[in-house]
């Protein structure tokens, strides 16, 4: 028995071929069934992400299975496929790199390793999984959580809306009551609010010196239209502010916030200025509970938590390296598993 | 296990815990040097064996004198030390703080560490223990625990905040916890402290026993400061930042003026 695994992702096809190949979870348990009809292969799991389509698989012929799919997705979609194709131990550590999101497009991202699992419970569910992928998908997990916390692979945040997002977070602790206001309706400050409302913010405020691009705006992500005009007597109310007007000059002042922090009892503020040139002053982040960072600022820490992450694959690599050894000798215990017909 | 506990020598205890202290600020320095620090179990078990091994001592003290063990300065701060970690235990986990583990346990071991170094020279055993004074005493220390739990909790809130307002954090920004919650958890241990406090107040006054007008001074002015303190904060006439750095001031003015009052007036801590 061998364990293989046959796929392709962002770095061996473009994102045109890709989604061509994208498998949907209706049509992935009739393509797991056929694969299965195939002679050799007794159990598989199908990992289809924005990123990769991949096959995991316990079988006898390797080169025959590979066959089989490659030939289900030809027919798919009318076209050759570029496959890769690793058997034991390669498939073993590959499985293992991308559940710990070494091999994904942003370097230790975590959302893949929730996918791997979906993946998994979904051919459990349909019982085409066998006890040697069981032990492999097992052993996945324990070593992408054994990597997140052991390694700095996860650490930080690695864009501009997940880095405003984990700053709100060492402010506010949870994001759910945060009140957010926006000024300027342009695509950036959409994307970081969208990111703030993905960890929670309910409350959203949007204002714009085109009132009709504020609603618009407002409209879309399910928040407030306010007119350009009101925006300063808001400041007491909100946590957050998120700004990138078109402005030619600074449009928070310290002497404009001052007498709103009276009001706002202790509260602390999180200002983000995604504008250039800057909209606020940068002297605000000197006034007490008034955090400001700017594009340069977020920008810096998440090139920072990149290189922190790079420098991490060495030791993550070694891990896995010790994981592979120790799944190998597992299945050298089992006898079932040490024979193959072709590899 | 209960029979090796009962022949352990009770100075062996202290020294034990004061080893495990010792290695949960080691753990948290050497993490904090290889930017791996992973605060967590390591340091709740580690801090927990400290507190355990530090009961056994002041259970056995205590029993051997048949009063609570608060006569000497070092078993004053040994007990002080043991209520910090004790409030540690509890709040880490309930508020799942764990880096609160590295910055309670150097606090923890330099009183302990004091507390090894100073003579133990004992206060003379007065012919009948009063309990409500025991009481007064125990539950003061107790209560200072409390507080210097809030004043841990207050330097990891300045730390984050300083961390935040650089626009450049470095690998601690990561493991503290957000500032909201180390404000309530700030806030929260102040008023546990000041209630224990409080109470403890009330225990020394019932029995009428004689007090120095010093001690009686002093330990009003720090009540008072933790009301006055509490009291601009619901008010909102000072913030949290504020609110840690009287946290912080208050408790460490109590740690420097209690042990030189309390050789002053050679009186019952």
């Amino acid at each position: 028995m061998n364990i293989f695994c046959a796929g392709l992702n962002h770095r061996t096809a473009s994102l045109q071929i890709r989604e061509n190949f994208a498998v949907k979870q209706e049509e992935m348990a009739e393509l797991l069934g056929r694969l299965r009809a195939r002679d050799g292969l007794s159990g598989a799991v199908m990992l289809s992400t924005c990123n990769r389509v991949e096959l995991y698989a316990s079988s006898l012929c390797p080169l025959q299975t590979l066959d089989g799919f490659h030939t289900i997705l030809k027919e798919r979609v009318g076209s050759d496929v570029p496959l890769y194709y690793h058997t034991t131990p390669e498939a073993v550590r590959h499985l293992f790199r991308v559940a710990s999101g070494l091999d994904s497009m942003v370097l230790g991202e975590t959302e893949i390793f929730g996918q791997v699992k979906k993946a998994y419970s979904f051919s459990v569910e349909r019982g085409v999984t066998t006890r040697p992928l069981h032990r492999l998908f097992q052993h996945t997990f324990r070593v992408a959580k054994q990597l997140r916390t052991e390694t700095q692979i996860t650490r930080g945040a690695s864009s501009i809306g997940s880095v405003a997002v984990q700053l709100a977070e060492k402010i506010f602790g949870q994001l759910d009551d945060c009140r957010v206001m926006i000024l300027g309706a342009g695509e950036v400050s959409e994307r970081t609010a969208r990111s703030l409302q993905s960890r929670g913010v309910r409350s959203l405020i949007v204002s714009n010196r085109h009132y009709d691009k504020a609603v618009t705006l407002a409209a879309q992500i399910g928040g407030m239209a306010l007119h350009f005009d009101h925006w300063e007597k808001n400041i007491r109310d909100v946590d957050i502010i998120i700004s990138a007007t078109g402005a030619p000059h600074a449009i928070l002042t310290v002497e404009k916030l001052q007498p709103h922090l009276r009001h706002r009892r202790g509260c602390p503020l999180f200002i983000i200025d995604l504008a250039v040139p800057r909209d606020v002053e940068p002297s605000i982040n000197k006034m007490q509970g008034v955090f400001l960072y700017d594009i340069d600022s977020l920008q810096k820490i998440a090139s920072e938590s990149i290189d922190i992450r790079r420098q991490e694959i060495v030791h993550c690599e070694s891990l896995i390296a010790q994981h592979v050894r120790e799944f190998l000798l597992w299945m050298r215990k089992n006898p079932f598993m040490s024979f193959s017909c072709c590899s | 296990m209960t029979c090796c506990m009962r022949h352990l020598p009770f100075q062996l205890s202290l020294v034990l815990s004061t080893l495990f202290y010792f290695s949960s600020c080691l753990s948290s320095l050497l993490g904090f040097r290889s930017r791996g620090l992973r605060p967590g179990r390591f340091d709740w078990m580690v801090i927990a064996l400290g507190v355990l091994a530090q009961s056994w001592f002041l259970m056995t003290q205590g029993a051997m004198e048949h009063a609570c063990p608060i006569r000497t300065l070092p078993e004053v701060m040994i007990f002080l030390s043991w209520a910090i970690g004790l409030f540690y235990l509890v709040v880490g986990t309930t508020y799942r703080i764990s880096l609160m583990g590295a910055f309670s346990a150097p606090l923890i071991l330099a009183l302990q560490s004091i507390a090894l170094l100073l003579p133990g020279a004992k206060m003379p055993l007065e012919s009948s223990i009063n309990p409500w004074i025991e009481l007064h005493a125990a539950l003061s220390l107790i209560a200072f625990g409390a507080f210097g739990l809030a004043s841990i909790s207050a330097i990891m809130f300045l730390v984050q905040e300083k961390q935040l307002k650089s626009q450049h954090p470095t690998t601690i920004f990561h493991y503290l916890p957000p500032m909201r919650l180390l404000e309530a958890v700030t806030l929260r241990l102040l008023w546990l402290g000041w209630v224990l406090l409080s109470i403890s107040f009330a225990a020394g006054w019932l029995p009428s026993h004689s007090i120095s007008g010093m001690k009686f001074g002093i330990s009003l002015l720090v009540w008072g400061s933790y009301v006055l303190t509490l009291f601009l904060y619901h008010k909102h006439r000072v913030g949290a930042h504020h609110l840690a750095l009287m946290a912080i001031l208050i408790f460490f003015f109590a740690l420097m003026i209690f042990p030189v009052m309390r050789y002053i007036s050679g009186l019952y801590f």
